[in-house]
């Protein structure tokens, strides 16, 4: 059931490179990822690829299929033409380090950037306590496994290198999202996802949700509401009118901005 | 290494010249969006100048509804209190229409993808050297789409009640056999405007803004049963926004054209009672 599948595969490092054809025999039920584990095994010992789980659970083996971010251990090879060249190449937003390896330090810059939960003070009997209707929403987000596909397809990045140092990326629009959708959390982090994390450049196309391997809607979940929050805080002046006269939105209080 | 200090060609990206690799017809979906949409700019713009033939009574095309302008005998619900207005009612009336979906979460997906190409599509490089996002005038204005969501409300309301007079019995000259007029009517534009009205408030209330609004901006839904609720129905609704905003453009300008040719006489009402 075996066949001879043609694939293109990116060689080089940060100095230059190119696209590499070969040939790798491949059987029925196999994924990109074990052609090209065949391919070192059998013809380029030194193709380097970062993998780990196999399993679409850790994240490791983001690279660009045919064009499009996914994870080389999810990709089946049935969902192309045994006849069709398969091209795959490193992710194009983030530096490359080799072959199909890239540096994404840069999502862990941002990472730091991101204020951690400031949870209030515990119950009387020392315990914390959340209802479960009030952290499902969180929940969702935290699904993310950090394969940072979204960040890579995001254009805001992928295509202007020199929004890097303001925009944090999908990846952490959601995480903003799930900390103010925290119930416990007294971090206000609304004037620092405008200003910092740069969420006024993302202009919702949703490709960051298109390539999510783990389904989470992180537009219509994530960014657009935590656009609305900052539009409760910036640009609402119902809002603003109720925060002078003393109708405030009580479920918001006792957070400080940060 | 022929590299620039752009996107993807960017130093230290791995080095490939294409704008993209994707060899599927990713340039299908923006290429219809965009003829789409044109096509409705190119008509809605046409029709909302024209300022004749919006009303073949009991209906009003929802192009001029409310009609507050020097409108036509009958077409005035509200009054007319822009009768000093020179130019089309539509002009009047249109811009909150035109706001709400111009502002829209999903329609800035769609034009910002078909019209500006910002990008293309997924993992296609967009042509622009510079890119601000909406973080400058005029597109930091897309922060009022919920201002345009509350008139969309009111404009909604008012096409609801359009609907309600489309029952109206007919004037005898647009009356079918023998001219004879009951209490109630219902004719092939009413079931166009009840259709339309109903997706354009599937549209309305699917709007992310409006799940925001009910419910979306609490921390603590157990604290808010109701709008909790309201939250969850929206966010169902919200799932299909695309489709609505799709849906209420087709039927908006379908339920348009059928009052244009019933008007000017190229058609008579298919009366069902």
């Amino acid at each position: 059931m075996g066949y001879d599948l043609k694939m293109r595969v990116w060689r080089g490092d940060a100095e230059g490179g190119g696209l590499t054809d070969y040939t790798v025999e491949v059987s029925e039920g196999e994924v990109v990822l074990d052609a090209l584990h065949r391919l070192q095994a059998t013809q380029t010992g030194d193709l380097a690829i970062r993998w780990n789980c196999k399993a679409g659970k850790c994240g490791s083996c983001s690279a660009e299929v045919n064009g499009r971010p996914r994870l080389m251990c999810m990709t089946r090879l049935s969902d192309f033409e045994e006849s069709e060249t398969i091209t795959v190449t490193p992710l194009r937003t983030f530096p490359v380090i080799r072959d199909l390896v890239t540096d994404v330090s840069f999502n862990y810059e941002k990472a730091r950037e991101l204020p951690y939960a400031e949870l209030g003070p515990r119950d009387a009997d020392g315990k914390r306590r959340m209802m479960q209707v009030d952290v499902e929403r969180g929940q969702e987000f935290r699904k993310c496994i950090e394969c940072y596909l979204c960040q890579d397809v995001c254009h805001v990045v992928r295509d202007h290198e020199d929004n890097k140092q303001h925009f944090a990326g999908p990846r952490f629009f959601i995480r903003y999202a799930e900390l103010d959708m925290h119930p416990l959390d007294t971090h206000d982090r609304r004037r620092l996802a405008q200003e910092a994390a740069g969420l006024g450049m993302c202009n919702i196309t949703k490709c960051c949700t298109e390539v999510c391997p783990e389904g989470i809607h992180i537009t219509d979940n994530g960014i657009i509401p935590m656009k609305e929050r900052v539009v409760d805080r910036r640009y609402d002046p119902l809002v603003w009118l109720g925060n002078k006269i003393g109708l405030r939105n009580k479920d918001n209080d006792g957070r400080t901005e940060v | 290494m022929a590299t620039t200090d752009h996107g993807v060609t960017s130093p230290g990206r791995a080095h490939i010249e294409e704008r993209t690799l994707r060899r599927d017809r990713w340039w299908l979906q923006p290429l219809t969006t965009f003829v789409v949409f044109s096509a409705f700019v190119v008509y809605a713009t046409v029709r909302a100048f024209l300022g004749r033939d919006y009303y073949a009574s009991p209906y009003l095309s929802p192009f001029y509804s409310p009609c507050l302008g020097d409108c036509v005998a009958g077409a005035s619900d509200f009054g007319q209190p822009f009768a000093w207005w020179p130019l089309s009612a539509a002009l009047i009336i249109l811009v909150f229409p035109l706001g709400f979906r111009m502002t829209c979460y999903y329609y800035r997906k769609a034009y910002y993808r078909a019209f500006w190409m910002s990008p293309p599509a997924c993992g296609v490089a967009e042509p622009h050297r510079s890119y601000s996002g909406e973080t400058r005038f005029p597109l930091l204005l897309q922060n009022v789409h919920r201002w345009f969501w509350y008139a969309a409300v009111l404009v909604g309301a008012v096409l609801t009640f359009d609907v309600v007079l489309a029952f109206r019995p007919m004037p005898a000259q647009y009356a079918v056999g023998d001219g004879e007029t009951s209490g109630v009517h219902m004719g092939l534009g009413t079931l166009l405007m009840l259709v339309n009205v109903v997706l354009i408030w599937l549209y309305t209330l699917s709007c992310h803004s409006c799940r925001h609004i009910v419910g979306g901006r609490l921390r603590h839904f157990s604290q808010h049963p109701v709008r909790y609720r309201l939250w969850t129905w929206v966010s169902r609704l919200n799932e299909s926004h695309g489709r609505w905003a799709w849906y209420s453009l087709f039927s908006v300008a379908i339920v348009d054209l059928y009052i244009f040719l019933l008007a000017t006489g190229t058609i008579q009402d298919v009366r069902f009672f």
